[in-house]
């Protein structure tokens, strides 16, 4: 256990990110190498493409429902970004309602902490086995592999983080970590892992339903232990809340006698009200639902009704860092509703898993490099087309794209900071620069037909670029045919001469499309 | 209205007859159309790779080359995109307050093409013919920054003979997406296959945009698999009148192109 100082930064760089070596905000491969494995599966592919089209089309019904739909996304906007800029009173109020009402408050700087809290927390309770609701930080923690090196079992209920529990899989969508799997992936997995299943188990959801809940209801009746996370915690009450489809995460949160709760230190809200905002978004945003199924809510503990052991495990593991970047700090408003990446073209056809990190998607791309420090996540700024639809859809209002770019600057001027001589990419941008600075250089590299020439001239490393792009373009595109002449040459020898208000003469023939395509 | 016109470098560049369009177009509609020739590039690439700091001297002429316009005209929706919310964000992050100044000055009088027919001109009808079967394609950053919304429709709509084709999952991107395209190609690709499956589902001979950029990357893929269907830029098709008509003219034999036999030659010169 610790104690952690969580005043709003005001440095850069001085703030700890989270520690590599535990848990799983980490690739081992870059966006584009991990994209290239998920392209090339097909099953991967119509997984994906049917699940997020269906996703995205009952959101959209459910969202269209609500006249007052844009209040509610700039009032839970205002509620985040006012929680933010208060953050270390709310998490003191918080720490002292949870207190005052039975519960026991530790503070993790990073998942290592974190991990050694829970498992130091369950070892003391004699048990060594646990249920977990299905829960973002203890992913991010790597929780699981943590207390099985401790000799504790812990056991997934959530329907979609058990198919990835008995798959050896990794989640790869923050709502439906199964995302990746159709059901006949699910029926092999089931008959291969589940010790006790009907052998005769077919293909249909509610038969796998069936054989789920059974498998699962003994470990409900059995457990001492349950662990789970917390999608809002009210700081003027001390109140916890969970929020789920299947209702196992209600049987995790009444049955045992010890409940541990891991939850990241940005998922507050101020106030109980302040839940009838969320409470809206969230459900419509995630599951494309009017109101959600088992919405949980707990205050410390209360006598003979529930647990009687309450602990709640608040972790840094770099949201502090986060924080301290007024540019990119709008990451942690996020709820966890999925609405961007259902909406992505980039995670509809590359998958969750080639992100690298738990938390997968567009919000993934700005959050992950941001808690690990952007050089160790590098590449996922860069893995958007910058389309937008991840903006439009998120139900408190991040603008992803704009943390997105922000994101490539702070990477290029990290890298430029630590090389003293540039890359070949930063030596093209360079020279690019130089030449678009200045009409006359500009005009010069444009009449030549040769800009990659004129770059090269001035720096001297650019003939490493244009081949690698050529190859990366002309892969599946042709490029256009240049033109006979640019457009300011036509300018200039057509068009200037010419009385500027009359209309341009009629050509004598007429004009072929020099369009876009050879 | 004396309206500036920023061609954008890659119109420049490789689709002047997108300059030249947007100029018949407006003078056709008796507008005076200036071209300030010291105008460059509106410094997207370079923000959009992360190099905000070369896109500094891009972002500070843009506002001194249209300083006498009264509008400034651009066929691309993304290059608006990058004028009216990045500009703002280079000028706060290396600039000083007087770019600010200059930058907010630029972005509240700068249009992209259906924006400154439809809302500062009024126009729907611009006088248009065009005897082909169409399909719009919505660019991201005209649909989602600059929510043009109908507006490329309700102008292509009102074009003589042209037959109008709704694009089936509009709203999804193409893949083009900038240095996207090239530093996540084959993610890049994958989109684009279905934007050309849902191209080619409308049956159209021209699939049309507000951007260059996204249309190179469209047209480029249709062009690869020979599809029989082209790009044309929403200027081009405005431009086009019956006295004076846009006449789609045969694709180029197969084989690389000669552009990227151009980069050929330097990648070889360079080698040497």
């Amino acid at each position: 256990m610790s104690t952690t100082m969580l005043g709003m930064p005001q440095r850069r760089g001085a703030v700890p990110t989270a520690p590599a070596g535990v848990g799983h905000l980490r690739g081992e491969e870059s966006f584009p190498d991990a994209a290239r494995h998920a392209l090339s599966d097909t099953q991967l592919r119509a997984n994906l493409g049917n699940a997020t089209r269906t996703i995205r089309a009952k959101r959209a019904r459910v969202v269209a429902e609500l006249p007052d739909w844009e209040a509610l996304r700039e009032a839970g906007r205002q509620l985040k970004v006012h929680t933010m800029a208060h953050l270390p009173d709310y998490l003191v109020q918080l720490e002292q309602q949870v207190t005052a009402r039975g519960g026991v408050v530790h503070w993790a700087r990073d998942a290592a902490e974190a991990n050694a809290i829970v498992t130091e927390l369950v070892r003391a309770t004699g048990s060594d086995e646990v249920v977990k609701i299905k829960s973002m930080a203890t992913q991010e923690t790597g929780l699981n592999e943590a207390l099985e090196a401790a000799g504790i079992a812990a056991f997934e209920t959530d329907l979609a983080e058990l198919i990835v529990q008995l798959g050896h899989d990794k989640p790869s969508h923050i709502l439906v970590p199964a995302i990746h799997r159709n059901r006949a992936e699910i029926r092999e997995i089931f008959l291969r892992e589940m010790g006790d299943v009907d052998p005769d188990l077919t293909d249909e959801p509610a038969v796998l339903a069936g054989a789920a809940r059974l498998h699962l209801r003994r470990k409900f009746l059995s457990a001492k232990v349950a662990i789970s996370g917390a999608n809002f915690a009210v700081a003027e009450t001390g109140t916890l809340g969970v929020v789920e489809s299947e209702g196992n995460g209600r049987m995790c949160l009444t049955l045992p006698d010890t409940l541990i709760t891991v939850m990241g230190i940005e998922k507050l809200v101020p106030r109980m009200r302040d839940l009838e905002v969320f409470l809206q978004l969230l459900p419509r945003s995630s599951t494309g639902e009017r109101m959600n199924p088992y919405t949980s809510m707990w205050t410390g503990v209360t006598p003979g009704d529930g647990p009687q052991a309450f602990h709640l495990v608040l972790m840094d593991n770099g949201r502090t860092a986060v924080l301290s970047d007024d540019q990119g700090r709008d990451a942690l408003n996020c709820i966890r509703c999925s609405a961007c990446l259902n909406v992505c073209p980039v995670y509809e056809r590359a998958g969750g898993h080639a992100y690298g990190s738990v938390y997968p998607g567009p919000i993934g791309a700005i959050l992950s490099p941001q808690l690990t420090g952007v050089e160790d996540n590098a590449s996922l700024p860069y893995a958007s087309s910058l389309c937008g639809a991840c903006y439009d859809a998120c139900p408190v209002k991040i603008d992803i794209p704009s943390i997105l770019v922000h994101l490539r600057a702070e990477h290029t001027e990290a890298r430029a900071a630590e090389r003293r001589l540039p890359g070949a990419e930063a030596a093209a941008m360079k020279a690019a620069s130089w030449v678009m600075a200045d009409p006359g250089r500009w005009t010069r590299a444009l009449r030549g037909g040769r800009l990659g020439r004129v770059l090269g001239r001035r720096r001297g490393v650019i003939g490493e670029l244009p081949l690698p792009v050529a190859r990366q373009w002309g892969a599946t595109r042709d490029l256009p045919q240049p033109p006979s002449q640019t457009f300011r040459d036509w300018w200039a020898t057509h068009h200037q001469s010419a009385a500027p208000t009359r209309p341009e003469p009629t050509p004598t023939r007429p004009e072929p499309v020099e369009g876009q395509q050879p | 209205m004396r309206i500036g016109l920023f061609i954008t470098c890659l119109a420049d560049a490789l689709f002047p007859d997108v300059g030249r369009a947007t100029v018949r177009l407006l003078e056709r509609l008796g507008h005076e159309v200036v071209f300030p020739v010291d105008q460059t590039c509106c410094g997207q690439m370079h923000v959009n790779t992360g190099y905000q700091a070369d896109a500094l001297p891009m972002v500070r002429s843009f506002g001194e080359v249209f300083a006498d316009c009264d509008a400034v005209v651009v066929p691309s929706g993304s290059c608006v995109g990058s004028v009216r919310h990045q500009h703002a964000i280079v000028a706060r992050r290396f600039g000083d307050a007087a770019l600010e100044t200059q930058v907010a000055a630029a972005a509240a009088k700068t249009y992209e093409l259906s924006e400154l027919l439809v809302d500062v001109l009024g126009l729907t009808d611009v006088g248009a013919y065009f005897p082909h079967t169409v399909t719009y394609h919505p660019t991201c950053h005209s649909l989602r920054m600059l929510r043009v919304g109908e507006k490329p429709l309700q102008l292509l709509g009102a074009v003589e003979g042209l037959d109008l084709r709704e694009l089936p999952d509009a709203d999804q991107c193409c893949g083009f997406g900038g240095t996207f395209a090239i530093k996540n190609a084959e993610t890049s690709a994958a989109m684009l296959t279905d934007k050309m499956r849902h191209v080619l589902d409308t049956g159209a001979e021209i699939c049309t945009a507000g951007d260059s950029s996204c249309l190179m990357h469209i047209g480029g893929g249709l062009s690869r698999l020979r599809a029989g269907t082209r790009t044309v830029h929403l200027a081009q098709i405005l431009a086009s009148t019956r006295e004076d008509p846009l006449i789609i003219t045969p694709t180029a034999p197969a084989g690389p192109s000669s552009t990227v036999r151009a980069v050929g030659a330097v990648v070889e010169e360079r080698a040497r």
